[in-house]
């Protein structure tokens, strides 16, 4: 069975963002870019699923400018077999995204796409599931377990109120949270090998795809900041103070 | 212009969520409809009718809207979203598992987690775990939106009396089934719509020690969250954790108890109310956001706490 993984670069997350002085958007000059958190568990997803026989091959798929092609070996080195980097400098929204992949799965024929649940920039959560639905697929969205049985996935997934198990017809797209995994760091041996791995540039164009957005980012602003840092010195003053100042008890 | 609003319920009751849409839709302006798809869904419906700004609740009771799945729910909303100018949901797991198929089949963008509406087509959403806020315009004729429901009070659930229009099930398939779930069972608050909030985190060292929370929260009337740290630690289930990639959360008081307040963590509460943090460490960045600090052992603080109320509700 082939997996197909998707990649997103994206600002690491310990970096502490800041918004541009012209409200345009974040800074990312000089800014450490890594691979989305999320990602990584789809990639450490699929090489589990080659280690127990399952999978046959790994493909990882990364869109965007250039150096989304060290995102790409970055999968490559944690173990997936091979990369396609579809080339752009264009801002993508999910659903370009979206359709770029289908694009690349009509081509590759995967049994089993694996992506993250969300992208820890823009936040959307909608990747996968738009993928799922231009290739009429099923789903199992925000995924902590994963168990393919010939023809289908049990998905457990992780909901407000819980867990829920669903079966999945393959082929099939699924979402990763937290808790599907720990994603392992790449080896220096598998990092050198992962150089030698092929990575196939690709375009929007050459896949026939319409990234244009159908969104338009007026402004990009900081949150009003919280006014906190005042200290109590014991319980009685505190409870005093929730009770009687702030009125929340 | 109208909006619908896909209701997230129980089938014998709405969830909070949906109050806050609702709150959202009526922002936008125009009818507000109601989609309730379910089984035995009936009571959910009459709610739905009953809730204030709503004109009309559109109910579809069928088996095969028992679990609503991803790949069944989409292609209903699909085939009623070109009566509309807007489609909304709730940004939970629910709302964020079907809506981006509906968008993707529209063939429009999804705006995912408003948290408010400057017109229309224009909408505030948080980025970067809420570092920055993003104000978009959406050029699409049809509008498909989840609703972050800290950024709207929640609607009147009285005062409506829209009228039940009963509607056909949509296409069904087989592309997945519904197996099985495991739901945390609590007598306490949703933690989403709770008025206080207490969460744990690492410092709590196991999830026996989370019964100091669930004492005061019993005397509060409190939910009970964690962070991720607590959530990854095995000290409670996956659905406590509060955080960019957990819930979000904005009660009046939310009291975090060995919670370091990592900027995941913060993005989830930080518009709070009040915050109150207990740690013992007073460089942990869960002071910078917290209105009231206190230094020191929570496993002495916290029984002096319920102590203390005991008092003051005695």
């Amino acid at each position: 069975m082939k997996v197909l993984v998707a990649v997103k670069r994206v600002i690491d997350y310990n970096v502490k963002v800041r918004v541009k002085a012209d409200k345009t958007g974040v800074e990312t000059a000089n800014v450490k870019m890594s691979m989305n958190p999320f990602d990584e568990i789809a990639v450490e997803e699929a090489i589990r699923l080659k280690e127990a026989g399952i999978a046959t091959e790994i493909v990882a798929v990364s869109l965007g400018v250039q150096q989304c092609q060290e995102t790409i070996r970055t999968a490559l080195a944690m173990g997936a077999d091979r990369g396609i980097h579809v080339l752009t400098d264009a801002e993508l929204e999910p659903l370009a995204v979206a359709k770029l992949l289908k694009a690349v799965c009509d081509k590759e024929q995967p049994q089993l796409v694996i992506v993250g649940k969300q992208a820890i920039d823009d936040d959307c959560s909608q990747t996968g599931q738009m993928l799922a639905a231009l290739l009429g697929w099923s789903q199992g969205t925000f995924a902590s377990k994963v168990k393919i049985d010939g023809s289908k996935a049990d998905v457990t997934r992780e909901v407000d109120g819980g867990l829920e198990t669903v079966s999945l017809k393959l082929p099939a797209v699924v979402t990763t949270d937290l808790r599907l995994n720990e994603p392992r760091y790449a080896s220096l041996p598998n990092i050198m090998k992962a150089k030698k791995k092929p990575i196939d540039p690709t375009t929007p164009a050459e896949l026939g795809v319409d990234v244009t957005p159908h969104l338009v980012v007026l402004k990009v602003e900081e949150p009003p900041k919280r006014q906190g840092g005042k200290k109590v010195g014991s319980i009685a003053e505190l409870v005093d103070k929730l009770k009687n100042e702030a009125r929340v008890i | 212009m109208s909006v619908l609003v896909f209701a997230e319920h129980s089938n014998s009751a709405l969830k909070s969520a949906t109050l806050n849409a609702v709150t959202a839709a009526v922002a936008i302006g125009g009818d507000v409809h109601v989609l309730v798809a379910g089984f035995n869904a009936k009571p959910a419906a009459e709610a739905a009718a009953k809730v204030k700004g709503v004109t009309k609740v559109l109910l579809v009771d069928d088996a095969g809207y028992e679990h609503l799945l991803a790949e069944t729910v989409a292609p209903l909303v699909v085939k009623l979203a070109p009566a509309y100018s807007h489609v909304l949901a709730t940004a939970t797991t629910f709302g964020k598992n079907f809506m981006p198929r509906v968008a993707a089949v529209l063939d429009v963008a999804q705006i995912s987690e408003i948290q408010s509406v400057v017109s229309a087509d224009t909408f505030v959403r948080p980025i970067y775990a809420g570092n920055a806020l993003a104000t978009v315009q959406s050029k699409d004729a049809i509008k498909v939106i989840t609703v972050r429901g800290t950024g709207f009070a929640a609607a009147d659930a009285e005062g409506g009396s829209a009228a039940i229009e009963t509607i056909e099930a949509g296409p069904s398939t087989d592309l997945s089934h519904f197996v099985g779930a495991e739901l945390s069972k609590s007598e306490r608050p949703e933690l989403t719509s709770a008025r206080i909030v207490i969460s744990g985190g690492r410092g709590m060292q196991s999830g026996d020690n989370f019964h100091l929370l669930d004492a005061i929260a019993d005397k509060l009337g409190a939910a009970v969250g964690a962070s991720r740290a607590a959530v990854d630690a095995g000290f409670v289930p996956n659905d406590y954790q509060v955080g960019q990639t957990g819930k979000i959360v904005a009660p009046d008081l939310y009291i975090a108890v060995g919670i370091s307040g990592a900027i995941q963590h913060l993005a989830g509460m930080k518009d709070s109310k009040v915050i109150v943090a207990i740690n013992k460490d007073e460089e942990a960045p869960i002071f910078q956001v917290a209105d009231y600090g206190i230094v020191g052992d929570l496993f002495k603080l916290i029984p002096e706490l319920s102590a203390e109320l005991d008092k003051v509700k005695g």
